[in-house]
């Protein structure tokens, strides 16, 4: 579990991620293996584009009268004998898990995959506070064996190989037989879980979608142990971010497919939970009690930006990561962040402050895989430059956090001259003849250019420019 | 097919800083190219940079500015050809909200709806022909991000390729995968962008081509430089060049 504090440092995370080859090998199987697949499952062009555009459709709608439709859910849900609480910040939805555990006496608790429960770091919060909290997901569960944090937001172990696991168990379960056979070690870890979901005095879940007319929650998973914590137990809580909610029943097929196919290329899971509420008068099972926890953790402010709202689209199927040339190769936790990859680098500088997560903003070459893939059209890179120019802002007023930190004194100058030489003929044409006729001479010891010739040869500018040869060929000017 | 009258007699020509200053020859090969279709080319003097680099780093201001001085230098209504798909696509995608708010916004945006990558003009607007005068040749395509997802690029190089009858297109493992060039991402996290490289050139050599096309210099410069790193004998080239190296008569 996480330890110290420590300020978030994406460059030697990066850097010792880049030199760990199991660990890049782990990434870049799994990346290839999900990128071909989810490609033949949106083999069609015109529907994957006509799908898309619905999904970003029903996700930017939602999103325009988002206050209207959390009333309206919360209300809905009441009448669903769903109890509604709302948190502004991690620390106000651990305490009210905490009370609702403790009104019941748990120390025992399930959890199923939920990414808003590790912006929470529930699990560190709970075991601190004596109650027992146990991951069903199987990956969740391997890497809470491990004392890890996911490396992505499907598949939290995927940094991990089959030796690396057999061991783990090893290790950590008693009587496990060492194996490296994938069944037998899903065998091993549904023995266990099987009988804590019995032992358990409460459920804690996610959200996928939290229907606003009806009242009802959507739960996606492919382990019943979803289905499991939220219905053995005789509580369940369930966590959702804000913009979790759509508005109608019909709008949750489309975001179903858009998030399976996208996700692990399946056209469908093998469990899609409908939670209506507690269990009924003459049921005979369900929990006693289901529990909303609606978590704002600076939601509100990537709200209350036009453009950067668009953040709130995302339906966290990971496909941005798989697809991220960066993240590719140095995985997920080397972005020292709940949320990885694409989408990570986009929420996390919002919630943090651009200021604190510049490292994060730069760690990009803007290629555009991810925006390309992203099932609800969240233009992402140009999200990214977006902010990039948050955090470099001379000044002025906006709803992100940290605007203007990470203005550099040295860098804004250069760009001011670069700007000014660029921008004036007479000026660029002599610095470009400086350029072909000094710039081979520039040491390739310095940086920038130290940087650049780590790993490649210097580049050298020719002898001369293409206004020279245009002179020469007495091609026509304006 | 292109229908006589859409052809037009006259187009601008932006070269890129990058062109101008480390691939000219590249930039004069697509002059040529255009001219031999009896195209009139016009290349305004004193044109730089399409602001790309200011702009990717947060510096729109500073980005704004090189931008409106490439807008005086391309009046009238003729296209604006760009051998390169990164710049190409800066223009095109991003000059409008560069410039919302404006005075020049409308200025902006009509030169946006103006520029053309060079092979799309080539291929989409000329419909040009190719005979082949090369040897026989083994090449590995790559191409730019910004190309494909900007300026939707994609199969415009591989058809004038497909014309030269001495020339193999051989397959690249990951054809669609960045390079790692970014701009100044190459010079803020040089070991990722140094593994992605690695990786191109790797998957380059692999191909067994003998020469390495791009139609983004940026993307020539950084894979380019890496297979020389490697010890590499495969030669990066602008497809531009490459086009019209092949097929000049002599
Ligand atoms: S940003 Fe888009 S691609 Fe990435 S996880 Fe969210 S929905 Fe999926």
């Amino acid at each position: 579990m996480s330890a110290e504090p420590r300020p978030a440092d994406f460059r030697r995370a990066s850097t010792a991620a880049l030199a760990d080859g199991p660990l890049r090998a782990n990434f870049r199987r799994a990346m290839d293996g999900l990128m071909a697949k989810r490609a033949a499952r949106f083999a069609d062009p015109v529907e994957w584009r006509d799908l898309r555009a619905l999904g970003a459709a029903i996700r930017a709608r939602t999103l325009a009268r988002l206050p209207e439709h959390l009333v309206r859910l919360e209300a809905r849900c009441r009448e669903n004998g769903i109890s509604v609480r709302w948190a502004e910040t991690t620390e106000e939805a651990n305490a009210i898990v905490l009370e609702i555990l403790r009104r019941h006496g748990a120390t025992r608790v399930v959890k199923g995959k939920s990414m808003v429960s590790e912006e929470m770091h529930l699990n560190d919060f709970l075991e601190r506070h004596g109650i027992e909290s146990l991951e069903s997901d199987l990956g969740e569960y391997i890497i809470q064996l491990d004392g890890e944090t996911p490396s992505h937001i499907i598949m939290p172990a995927i940094h991990k190989n089959r030796g690396q696991i057999a061991k783990l168990f090893g290790r950590k379960i008693r009587d496990a037989v060492y194996t490296e056979d994938v069944d037998a070690l899903t065998a091993i870890a549904r023995r266990v879980l099987r009988r804590k979901f019995f032992e358990a005095d409460a459920g804690i879940s996610g959200v996928n979608f939290a229907v606003a007319e009806t009242g009802t929650l959507c739960l996606v998973e492919n382990e019943g142990n979803g289905r499991m914590s939220t219905h053995v137990p005789p509580v369940h809580i369930a966590l959702m971010g804000v913009e979790k909610v759509v508005p109608r029943l019909e709008d949750v097929p489309p975001l179903y497919s858009l998030l399976t196919r996208s996700a692990t290329a399946q056209p469908i899971t093998t469990y899609f939970n409908m939670i209506g509420g507690p269990r009924g008068p003459g049921e005979k099972d369900g929990p006693r009690e289901v529990h909303l926890v609606i978590l704002d953790n600076g939601r509100s402010r990537m709200h209350a930006d036009r453009a950067l709202q668009a953040t709130l689209r995302c339906i966290r199927c990971g496909a941005c990561m798989n697809h991220c040339p960066v993240y590719t190769r140095i995985g997920g936790h080397a972005y020292e962040a709940v949320y990885p990859g694409p989408i990570g680098q986009l929420v996390t500088p919002q919630t943090e402050g651009v200021d604190r997560r510049a490292d994060l903003l730069e760690a990009s070459s803007l290629c555009g895989a991810c925006g390309e893939v992203c099932p609800v059209g969240i233009p992402i890179p140009e999200l990214i430059v977006r902010l990039r120019t948050e955090a470099a802002a001379p000044g002025g007023a906006s709803a992100v956090l940290g605007r203007g930190g990470a203005r550099h004194r040295v860098e804004s100058l250069a760009w001011r001259v670069w700007s000014t030489v660029l921008s004036r003929p007479r000026l660029y044409r002599a610095a470009a003849l400086a350029a072909t006729r000094l710039g081979r001479l520039v040491p390739a010891g310095f940086p920038p250019l130290s940087a650049w010739t780590r790993f490649r040869s210097a580049p050298r500018p020719a002898r001369r420019s293409l206004h020279e040869l245009a002179d020469d060929e007495r091609i026509p000017d304006a | 097919m292109t229908d006589a009258s859409s052809r037009p007699r006259a187009v601008f020509y932006f070269g890129t800083c990058l062109v101008d200053l480390f691939y000219p020859e590249a930039g004069l090969s697509g002059i040529r190219l255009l001219q031999r279709e009896g195209v009139r080319v016009v290349f305004p003097r004193g044109q730089s940079c399409c602001g790309q680099p200011a702009y990717n780093s947060g510096y729109a201001g500073e980005a704004r500015e090189v931008a409106r001085a490439q807008l005086r230098r391309f009046p009238g209504e003729e296209p604006v050809v760009v051998p390169s798909g990164s710049c190409a696509g800066m223009i095109r995608r991003h000059y409008p909200d560069l410039f919302a708010g404006d005075p020049d916004e409308t200025a902006a945006r009509a030169f946006a709806n103006r520029v053309v990558e060079l092979t799309e003009f080539l291929v989409g607007v000329l419909g040009v022909r190719l005979a082949d005068r090369g040897a026989p040749v083994r090449v590995a395509w790559h191409s730019s991000c910004h190309a494909l997802r900007e300026c939707g690029v994609d199969r415009q190089p591989l058809e004038l390729l497909a014309q030269l009858s001495g020339v193999t297109v051989a397959p690249l493992a990951r054809d669609k995968e960045c390079c790692g060039f970014g701009g100044t991402f190459a010079v803020r996290h040089p070991g990722i962008s140094g593994a992605m490289a690695d990786d191109k050139a790797a998957a380059v050599e692999e191909s067994g081509a003998g020469v390495l096309l791009s139609g983004d210099a940026g993307c020539l410069m950084n894979v380019g430089g890496r297979l020389a790193a490697r010890g590499s004998r495969i030669v990066p080239r602008h497809v531009a060049e490459f086009l019209w190296e092949r097929t000049r008569e002599r």
